[in-house]
């Protein structure tokens, strides 16, 4: 075991995958020498060389549009894209391209792509900075969606992006990517399948649902609820295509209730998703209906404001008070 | 004569000093353009392209005419097809073939195409077969070929989206080549072409892959045919400087070539991929060409372009000049084309049999082609599919009674 943040833990899965995989190589804006805007792929440059960790010209579409093309040669190129806000200029190769080309080949030819995005706010920044587009990614077929809470998770899942055969956005919550957890660089024990929900703390009076960066605030919510006498049970729910919505139903079928919690607003999110499928699966069990709690329907606001913006602790709590008393 | 101020290859550099400027080409599109067969069948001389043109066997110029010839008249007949609602839809070719013949016929086995969707010809020099090309137009398939086979990808829709891709995959040829070599390989060295057409040449993506491609020299031919129109819209509306000009900015040679003229497009397409392959970045040719039919069997030329235009530039084509030049040479008979004209409705037979026995696939397989690897939704998904289709075992047989 070892202490790590989760920023150095990605750095230590990366540099794992391009040991391990020969075929493996990084692109993006500024991650050669300066090791990326957030110091990801610091020393990556010096160890595997210019051929491996390519500083790419500033074009977001470039660099996943040649990414695609390299891995019609064999290769597996895993791109950085600076800011969540910044995805956009590449988002027509991803979603036409990227998404498809495994279909629209009938299965003949295969894309493992990894596109790392720094997402999610709290960090007082600029526009184009703060953003959560997960669910736009998530309603496209052919990708997968996963997105670390802790170091280990990081260290293991950066590196399960890589060796997946079908593409791969990796979603970093770069607020946390300072947080310090233990990693064990041996053996991934239940981090073994990076698309399987973990449930963090078990309760039996409601579930909480979130996932990256929202996953520390769930937690530490369910520790409040506590000490008013609730038993709290979260669920890091850890890929968000596919979604590992048996564990979240089985949860849900002993708890009777669920709160979904992401950053990313709630109107056409990944927490309606899990809500109409829960209804589907467990109508009965449910106590009270699913609610979620989320950005609002409107651009990100301001760094001045985005702590209103932003769900917290009380606002998962207030959404508990509502489920427990419905 | 603008060839003589085209970089040549024996100069270690891009001979961009040599062009002439932008300005003068767009008033006289001849004037910086590489042609040594003329719409009159006669072969002119360039310094350079000269040496390329020599090298061609009588043999090749008459395969040059029989794949011309070949996928004109399988043109013709998937645009009877369309007509008779075999197909959904129709791209034709028609007066683009020795842009394309010529380009595809200088590529070599280990090289990698990236086509747009109008690139029968090429598909034709690839050794597909082109009734393949009539799945995605019969709705059969999204792509319809393997594309490793021939290194011939599927058709990209999303136009200029193949262009990155193309510089990517150059970019993988770069590292396997530099590991090969390591490795004291002498496998042959490779270079990709990208296709896009004029329209396509405002996308983003194309400067975007012309950055990527200079940044990295990446070997590969940006293979683009202006011809002219991008459905209704003229070229002028796409580009105030010719086209072939746009490689200056990027810092790599760029090259007008008459797209009509299959020996030139030849001879170019060969010089551009040996500077590829040979490690000394990418090329941008631009095949000045023309649409002689409708950008789909939907379009309607009548209703943006003057007939004249199209009967002027049916006097620059592609197989009448060949035909000129194979017969005033003594390098072709009669009998040569009459077997051109049999093979080619053997041809149009089988791709007609063939696209009238290609029926939609199961379903079912679509959902098997989202994702490589196993994927909880999908087979959710088709469970439920599965489970909705057994509620109606019997109901067909029960519907013929009424």
């Amino acid at each position: 075991m070892t202490t790590m943040t989760i920023a150095k833990a990605i750095n230590e899965g990366l540099r794992a995958s391009l040991t391990n995989n020969p075929k493996s190589l990084l692109m993006g804006e500024d991650i050669g020498p300066l090791g990326g805007v957030y110091r990801v792929t610091d020393g990556l440059i010096r160890e595997f060389g210019a051929d491996r960790v390519v500083d790419t010209p500033l074009a977001e579409s470039g660099i996943v549009g040649t990414a695609i093309g390299l891995a019609l040669r064999g290769y597996r190129p895993i791109c950085e894209i600076q800011f969540d806000g910044f995805v956009f200029p590449g988002f027509n190769q991803i979603t036409t391209q990227l998404a498809k080309m495994h279909s629209r080949s009938g299965g003949k030819l295969t894309v493992p792509v990894v596109i790392r995005i720094p997402y999610g706010g709290g960090i007082g920044s600029i526009e184009h900075h703060s953003e959560s587009p997960e669910a736009l990614f998530a309603h496209t077929a052919g990708l997968r969606i996963i997105t670390p809470s802790n170091a280990h998770d990081a260290y293991w899942m950066i590196q399960q992006a890589v060796d997946c055969t079908d593409p791969v956005i990796f979603f970093e919550p770069k607020r946390r990517y300072w947080l310090k957890g233990e990693v064990d660089t041996e053996n991934p024990g239940p981090a073994s399948d990076p698309f399987q929900a973990h449930v963090l703390r078990e309760g039996s009076d409601a579930t909480i649902v979130a996932y990256g960066p929202l996953v520390p605030v769930a937690l530490a919510a369910a520790a409040a609820a506590e000490e008013d006498g609730h038993s709290i049970e979260v669920i890091d729910l850890r890929s968000i295509s596919p979604i590992d919505f048996d564990t979240v139903t089985t949860s849900v079928k002993k708890t009777g209730r669920l709160i979904v919690a992401h950053e990313a607003p709630t109107f056409g999110g990944i927490g309606g998703e899990i809500a109409a499928r829960i209804s589907e699966r467990a109508f009965l069990h449910l106590e009270a209906p699913v609610i979620r709690v989320g950005g609002f329907h409107m651009p990100y606001p301001v760094a001045k404001v985005e702590e209103d913006y932003l769900p917290d602790i009380d606002k998962i709590l207030e959404a508990l008070d509502r489920s427990l008393a419905y | 004569m603008g060839a003589t101020q085209l970089p040549t290859p024996g100069i270690n550099g891009t001979g961009l000093d040599q062009q002439s400027p932008a300005g003068g080409a767009s008033s006289d599109p001849a004037a910086d353009m590489i042609q040594l067969l003329g719409p009159d069948g006669k072969l002119g001389t360039d310094p350079v392209f000269s040496d390329y043109a020599k090298r061609l066997e009588p043999e090749q110029l008459r395969g040059f005419y029989a794949d011309m010839a070949k996928v004109r008249r399988f043109d013709q007949e998937a645009t009877a097809l369309q007509r008779q609602g075999e197909l959904a839809l129709w791209v034709p070719l028609t007066g683009q073939e020795a842009a394309q013949i010529g380009s595809g016929r200088a590529t070599q086995r280990q090289d990698y195409i990236f086509p747009t969707y109008r690139e029968h010809g090429v598909a034709l020099t690839r050794d597909v077969d082109l009734a393949e090309l009539l799945k995605l137009f019969r709705g059969i398939s999204n792509g319809g070929w393997d594309p490793t086979e021939n290194n011939f990808h599927l058709y990209t829709l999303v136009l200029a989206a193949q262009t990155l891709h193309s510089v990517g995959y150059a970019m993988g040829i770069q590292r396997d080549q530099k590991l090969a070599e390591a490795n004291g390989s002498n496998d042959p060295k490779a270079a990709v072409v990208a296709y896009f057409g004029d329209g396509a040449s405002s996308e983003g993506d194309v400067h975007e892959s012309m950055v990527f491609a200079a940044s990295y020299n990446a070997p590969v031919v940006f293979f683009c045919q202006n011809n002219h129109w991008a459905i209704s819209v003229p070229t002028e509306v796409q580009t105030k400087v010719p086209l072939f000009n746009r490689a200056k900015g990027y810092g790599f040679p760029g090259i007008r070539v008459d797209g009509n003229d299959v020996i030139a497009v030849h001879a170019v397409t060969e010089w551009a991929l040996e500077h590829a392959r040979e490690g000394r970045g990418p090329v941008l040719i631009e095949a000045y060409t023309y649409r002689v039919g409708a950008h789909t069997t939907a379009d309607d030329p009548t209703k943006y372009r003057e007939s004249a235009e199209e009967t002027a530039w049916r006097g620059k084509d592609p197989l009448d000049r060949l035909e000129k030049y194979l017969r005033s040479e003594g390098f072709a008979d009669e009998a040569f084309f009459e077997q051109v004209r049999v093979d080619g409705d053997k041809l149009a037979a089988h791709v007609r049999s063939t696209a009238q026995g290609l029926q939609g696939p199961n379903f079912r397989e679509s959902f098997a082609g989202v994702y490589a690897e196993p994927h909880p939704l999908v087979a959710e998904e088709l469970a439920w599919f599965e489970e909705y289709s057994a509620g109606f075992e019997g109901d067909e047989e029960e519907g013929t009674d009424n």
